[in-house]
C-alpha cells in the first residue's frame, strides 16, 4: 500500500492505497464520487474526464498514485449545492444529455475546451470533443450546450480558475438549480 | 378509440427542461455500478477465447487459494443448484432451438461465452483470481458466416443440422413472380446490412443481494424492461417465487435494445448473491461488452423490384439470410422476421411482395434487437431499391417516390405483408424536406461541381416504421411469449399531489419530464406536484418496458386510461360536494365547477382530501383516489417521414463527409418537442454511423476483431454535422393521445438516406453499390475499380 494525498474538490484526503488502483477507481470506490464514470478500458469514450491540476485527464488511465500531491475537480466539484456551473446549466438548457452517462465526462472535456479556447467554433467544439463518446445525443445538443457556456463563461472568465471550480462557483451568475 | 386533437395549452406541447438532468449534470446519477454495500464482492467472469471449442477440464485449484476470494462456480455448479437454460421469448413454427446455459458447461459456441464466474472482495482480487482459473479446451472449426454457414460441415446445435434455426415467408409467392413476368424493368441487388455491436456507453452491470429475515432476493441490473427480467429469471431460469424477487433498474445509461434481453450474467449474479449470502456485483469491461451485448443487423440480402415503364413498382421478391449467432437471443427471432418483412412495404403502394428469410446459426455473438430492429434492415432494402430503381429508369429518385407513395385517401391501407397502416400523408414531408433543403438549386450546384471534380452527392429515405408494440392478441399468434400492453397506476395523494407507477423505463428518453407533461397537462395541476416512479418491481405493478418506441403510444395511453377513470370519480366527488349532478361538472385548469356557475368550484386537493377522509362522498363510493389502468393496443403505429442526406466525396482518398442532414418526421402528437428532436438527432447519428462506419467484424476463426473503441467507429463529434429537422402532424387513430414513437426513426431512416447519397455522388464513375459501411478504403477501392471514370 501507498499513502497519498489528493485534493478532491477542495478538500485533502489522505488514504494507503494499492500502487496499482486507478484514480477513478480512488475516486468511486474510496471516495464514494460516483460521478465519475466508467465506460470503457482503452481511453477512448471519455465517461471518466476529471481535472488533475488543471489539465483534463481520462481517470481510468491514471493510477491513483499519479495523483498524489494533486488539486482533483470531478463532476461533483464543478458546482457548490444549489448552485450549477454554466457548462452544467448550458448542457441541462440545450438538452445536452439524454441517458447521462457520458454527461460528468463531457462536462469536464468541455470546461478543459473552453479554458483554452474561450470562444470556440463549433468545429473547434467538434474537435475538442474528441475524446468523449456519446451515443444518445448525436453530438448536436452538446455543441449547442458547449456554445451556449461558451458565451457564458467569457464573461466571468477572470474568475474561471481551478479553485473557482473547486469551490467558489457562487462566484458565476447562474440560477440555483432546482431539484 | 376516437382521435383526440392534441391538447391545447401547457404544458403538453412544450419543450421543458427534463427534471432528470440536475441529477446527471451534478454527477448524482444512481446507476448500478454506483450501487454498494457494506460486504459487497465482486464477480469476473473467466470466458471462452475460443469460437467454438469443448470444455475438456476446469482447474480451480490456484484461484481459490488467491486472496480475498469466496467463491467460484462453474456451469455444473449452477445446474446443480437448480439453474434452467435460457429462455427464448419469440417463438417460430419449426425453429429449432439450441440450448444455451449461463454458464457453458460442454461447449463454447462463441468468443466471450462464459464458463466461471469468480467471486472476491474487490474487482482487483477478484480479477487476480479469474487470472488463475484454468480451463482446458479442445478448440472445434468454428463458422461465424451465416451465409457459408448454411449447410456447411461445421454445426453450431446438433438440433439444426443445417444451422437453419428457422425458414420464415410472407407473403404471396406466385403473385409476385407474375408481377416479375410481366415487368417492363427489373433491378436487383444482394446487400449486406453489417452486424452492428450496440456500445451504450453505460456497460451492463448487476447487484444482487439477499434478504435472509424475508427471503427476498434484489437485483439491480442495467435493464429496459425490470419486470420482464423478473418474470424470465424467476419463472425460468432461477426458479424462484416471483413475489420474493425484486428487480430494480435505476438510472440507465443507454440501452438502444441492447439492456431488453436477460443476459447470463444476471442470471449469475442473481444466483451467486443467494447461494453466497453476500452482495455481489458484476460491472462490464466494454471489451465484454464488445463481445457479450447481443448485436444488431448481420444480414445478407438478394432483392428483386420489379418497375412498369413509368417507374410504378410492381413487387418486390426478398430473400435473406440473417445471423442469429451462436444461440438464439431472448427476442431474436422476431427481429428478422415480424419486424422486419412486414415493412418491405415502406411507404410505397406495392401490389405484391414476396420475403424469404432464414435465421442462421453461427460462432458469434448473439443477434437481437438493436436501435430499430429489422426495421432499419427493411428500410435499407426497400430504399436501396427504390434508388436503383430510379436510376435504371433515369428518374429523379425523389419523383419515382411520390410515384409510388400509398396516397392519403387510401388509410387505413392494407400492405402485401400483413400490415395495416392506420394514417399516413407521405408527400408533405418529403415536399418540405426538399423545400429546407433548396433541391434544384442543389442539383444544379452538384452538376457544377462535377465539373469541377467534386462529387456531391444527394440521398433519400422516405421511411416507415412500425412501433407502437404491440397488440397483444397479435403478436401471441405471431410467437411472441409475452403481451405488449403496458400498465400505469396513478395515484392522488390526500393533498392532491401526484405519483405515477409507469410500466416503462426511462434510460435516456426522459420519461419523467413528458409523462409528468402529461398528467399536469390532463389534469390541470402543476407539473411539480407530479412525481414519476419507473424501473422497481418493487414499487410498480407490472411493465412491459421500454423498447420499439412504444413508451408515448402505450405507456403514455396507460398514464391517461388512468387519469380519466380518476377524474370521472373525481367528478362524482366534486358534484357531491357542490351539490350538483356530476353531469354538469366542469374541470378546467384544475378546478372542478357547475356548469354555468365558475364561482363554485372545488380544487384537486378539495377533491382528493375528501376522498381519503371519506367523512363525505357519495353513498356506496369506495375511498381513496387511484387507478391502474392496462392499455393494450389495437394496431402498431406508423411514424414516417423523409430524410435527405447531403454528402461530397473526396476520390482521391475515398473519404464521404457527411454535409447536411435534413429530416422531415411524422410521429404524430408530441409531448416534449425538445426531446423528440432529440430522439431524433441519436437515432440519425447511429444511422449515418452504420452507412460510414460502423462494422462489427470476426475472422475467419470466429475471432471478434473488433472488439474495443480501438477497432469498432462510434462516431465522435467531428465527424457529424448539426441536423435540420422538421416535423408534419398526422396524429395517429389508434390511440387517444395520438402518438406514435420517436425513439427508432432516426436509425431506421438514416443509414441508407446516407448509403443513397453515396452512390448518387458516385453516379458519374458508373457505381451503382457498395456495401456499407462506405469506408474510405471502400469507397476509394471502387473507384479504382469503376467503369467509369470521368474527366476533369
Amino acid at each position: 500500500m501507498t499513502s497519498i494525498s489528493v485534493t478532491v474538490n477542495g478538500a485533502t484526503r489522505k488514504h494507503d492505497v494499492e500502487p496499482r488502483m486507478l484514480l477513478v477507481h480512488y475516486l468511486r470506490e474510496v471516495l464514494g464520487l460516483t460521478g465519475t464514470h466508467v465506460g470503457c478500458d482503452t481511453s477512448q469514450c471519455g465517461a471518466c474526464c476529471v481535472c488533475v491540476d488543471g489539465l483534463v485527464v481520462k481517470s481510468c488511465t491514471v493510477l491513483a498514485v499519479q495523483a498524489n500531491g494533486s488539486k482533483v475537480t470531478t463532476i461533483e466539484g464543478m458546482s457548490a449545492p444549489g448552485l450549477l456551473h454554466p457548462l452544467q446549466e448550458a448542457f441541462w438548457e440545450e438538452h445536452g444529455l439524454q441517458c447521462g452517462f457520458c454527461t460528468p465526462g463531457m462536462i469536464m472535456a468541455a470546461d478543459d475546451l473552453l479554458r483554452r479556447n474561450p470562444t470556440p467554433t463549433e468545429e473547434e467544439i467538434r474537435a475538442g470533443l474528441d475524446g468523449n463518446l456519446c451515443r444518445c445525443t448525436g453530438y448536436h445538443n452538446i455543441v449547442k450546450a458547449v456554445q451556449r457556456a461558451a458565451g457564458r463563461m467569457g464573461q466571468t472568465r477572470d474568475t474561471f480558475t481551478i479553485d473557482a471550480m473547486a469551490g467558489k462557483t457562487d462566484e458565476f451568475p447562474t440560477p440555483a438549480a432546482k431539484h | 378509440m376516437a382521435t383526440m386533437t392534441q391538447p391545447a395549452g401547457f404544458p403538453f406541447g412544450t419543450s421543458m427542461k427534463r427534471r432528470e438532468d440536475p441529477r446527471f449534470i451534478t454527477g448524482r446519477g444512481n446507476y448500478t455500478d454506483d450501487i454498494k454495500m457494506p460486504g459487497t464482492t465482486y464477480a469476473v467472469f473467466v470466458r471462452s477465447p475460443y469460437a467454438h471449442a469443448r470444455v475438456v477440464g476446469v482447474d480451480l485449484t490456484a484461484a481459490r487459494k488467491s486472496p480475498g476470494v469466496s467463491a467460484i462456480f462453474t456451469g455444473k455448479d449452477l445446474a446443480d443448484g437448480g439453474m434452467l437454460p435460457m429462455p427464448v421469448g419469440w417463438l417460430l413454427p419449426n425453429m429449432k432451438m439450441g440450448e444455451r446455459r449461463a454458464l457453458a458447461t460442454e461447449t463454447v459456441r462463441f468468443v466471450g461465452e462464459p464458463v466461471v464466474v469468480v467471486i472476491a472482495d474487490s474487482p482487483y482480487t477478484a480479477r487476480d483470481a479469474a487470472e488463475l482459473v484454468r480451463v482446458d479446451y479442445e478448440e472445434l472449426r468454428a463458422q461465424p458466416d451465416a451465409e457459408k454457414a448454411v449447410g456447411c460441415d461445421i454445426t453450431v446445435h446438433d438440433c439444426a443440422a443445417d444451422n437453419v434455426s428457422f425458414h420464415w415467408m410472407l407473403g404471396e409467392k406466385d403473385k409476385t413472380d407474375a408481377a416479375f413476368n410481366a415487368a417492363h424493368t427489373v433491378v436487383r441487388q444482394r446487400l449486406v446490412n453489417q452486424r452492428l455491436i450496440p456500445n451504450a456507453i453505460e456497460p451492463r452491470a448487476s447487484f444482487a443481494f439477499y434478504t435472509s429475515a424475508s427471503d427476498e432476493l434484489t437485483l439491480y441490473v442495467t435493464s429496459q424492461n425490470p419486470h420482464i427480467h423478473r418474470l424470465l429469471m424467476a419463472a425460468f431460469v432461477l426458479q424462484i417465487p416471483e413475489h420474493k424477487f425484486r428487480v430494480i433498474a435505476p438510472d440507465v445509461g443507454g440501452g438502444f435494445g441492447s439492456k431488453i434481453f436477460v443476459y447470463p450474467e444476471e442470471c449469475v449474479i442473481a444466483w451467486a448473491a443467494k447461494a453466497t449470502g453476500r452482495p455481489v456485483k458484476w460491472t462490464a469491461e466494454r471489451r465484454e461488452s464488445f463481445m457479450t451485448d447481443h448485436h444488431g443487423r448481420d444480414h445478407v440480402t438478394d432483392a428483386e423490384m420489379a418497375l412498369d415503364a413509368d417507374g410504378k413498382i410492381l413487387g418486390l421478391r426478398v430473400y435473406t439470410i440473417a445471423n442469429l449467432g451462436a444461440y438464439l437471443s431472448l427476442f431474436g427471432p422476431a427481429v428478422p422476421t415480424y419486424l422486419y418483412g412486414t415493412l418491405l412495404s415502406g411507404q410505397y403502394e406495392i401490389p405484391t411482395i414476396f420475403c424469404d428469410v432464414r435465421g442462421v446459426h453461427t460462432h458469434t455473438t448473439p443477434v437481437d434487437a438493436y436501435r430499430g430492429a429489422g426495421r432499419p434492415e427493411a428500410c435499407y432494402v426497400i430504399e436501396r431499391m427504390v434508388d436503383l430503381g430510379a436510376r435504371a429508369l433515369n428518374l429523379d429518385p425523389a419523383e419515382l417516390r411520390r410515384r409510388n407513395f400509398i396516397p392519403p385517401d387510401k388509410f387505413p391501407y392494407q400492405t402485401p405483408v400483413a400490415l395495416t397502416y392506420d394514417s399516413g400523408n407521405y408527400r408533405p414531408a418529403l415536399d418540405r424536406a426538399l423545400e429546407m433543403l433548396d433541391y434544384e438549386a442543389l442539383r444544379a450546384e452538384q452538376a457544377a461541381a462535377r465539373k469541377e471534380g467534386r462529387y456531391i452527392g444527394i440521398g433519400f429515405s422516405t421511411y416507415i416504421e412500425a412501433c407502437g408494440l404491440a397488440p397483444s392478441n397479435v403478436v401471441g399468434s405471431l410467437g411472441a411469449q409475452a403481451g405488449l400492453w403496458e400498465s400505469a397506476t396513478v395515484r392522488i395523494h390526500p393533498t392532491g399531489k401526484v405519483t405515477v407507477f409507469t410500466g416503462s423505463h426511462s434510460h435516456g428518453q426522459g420519461h419523467e419530464t413528458t409523462f409528468s407533461q402529461l398528467v399536469a397537462g390532463e389534469m390541470g395541476i402543476p407539473y411539480e406536484d407530479v412525481e414519476i416512479v419507473h424501473g422497481d418491481t418493487g414499487r410498480v405493478p407490472f411493465g412491459m418496458g421500454t423498447y420499439g418506441s412504444r413508451s408515448g403510444a402505450v405507456g403514455g395511453t396507460a398514464i391517461h386510461m388512468s387519469i380519466e377513470k380518476i377524474k370521472e370519480k373525481a367528478k362524482r366527488i366534486a358534484a357531491h360536494l357542490l351539490e350538483a349532478a356530476p353531469e354538469d361538472i366542469e374541470l378546467d385548469s384544475g378546478k372542478f365547477s357547475v356548469r354555468g356557475s365558475a364561482d363554485r368550484s372545488k380544487s384537486w386537493f378539495d377533491v382528493s382530501l375528501a376522498a381519503y377522509l371519506a367523512h363525505n362522498i357519495p353513498q356506496g363510493m369506495e375511498p381513496g383516489l387511484d387507478s391502474t389502468s392496462f392499455y393494450d393496443p389495437t394496431n402498431f403505429t406508423y411514424p414516417f417521414g423523409a430524410h435527405i442526406a447531403v454528402v461530397e466525396i473526396d476520390a482521391e482518398t475515398g473519404k464521404t463527409e457527411l454535409v447536411r442532414y435534413v429530416a422531415v418526421d411524422d410521429v404524430g402528437n408530441v409531448i416534449n418537442p425538445m426531446i423528440v428532436d432529440g430522439q431524433l438527432h441519436g437515432g440519425i447519428a447511429q444511422g449515418v454511423a452504420q452507412a460510414l462506419w460502423e462494422q462489427g467484424v470476426y475472422d475467419e476463426n470466429g475471432q471478434l476483431i473488433t472488439a474495443s473503441l480501438m477497432e469498432y467507429g462510434i462516431p465522435k463529434a467531428e465527424q457529424l454535422p448539426m441536423y435540420e429537422t422538421d416535423r408534419t402532424v398526422t396524429p395517429s387513430p389508434v390511440n387517444p393521445l395520438g402518438m406514435k414513437g420517436a425513439g427508432e426513426a432516426g436509425t431506421i431512416a438514416s443509414t441508407v438516406a446516407v448509403a443513397n447519397a453515396v452512390m448518387d455522388a458516385l453516379a458519374p464513375f458508373g457505381i451503382a453499390h457498395i456495401d456499407i459501411p462506405l469506408t474510405p478504403a471502400k469507397v476509394w477501392q471502387a473507384i479504382q475499380d469503376a467503369p467509369n471514370r470521368p474527366e476533369n
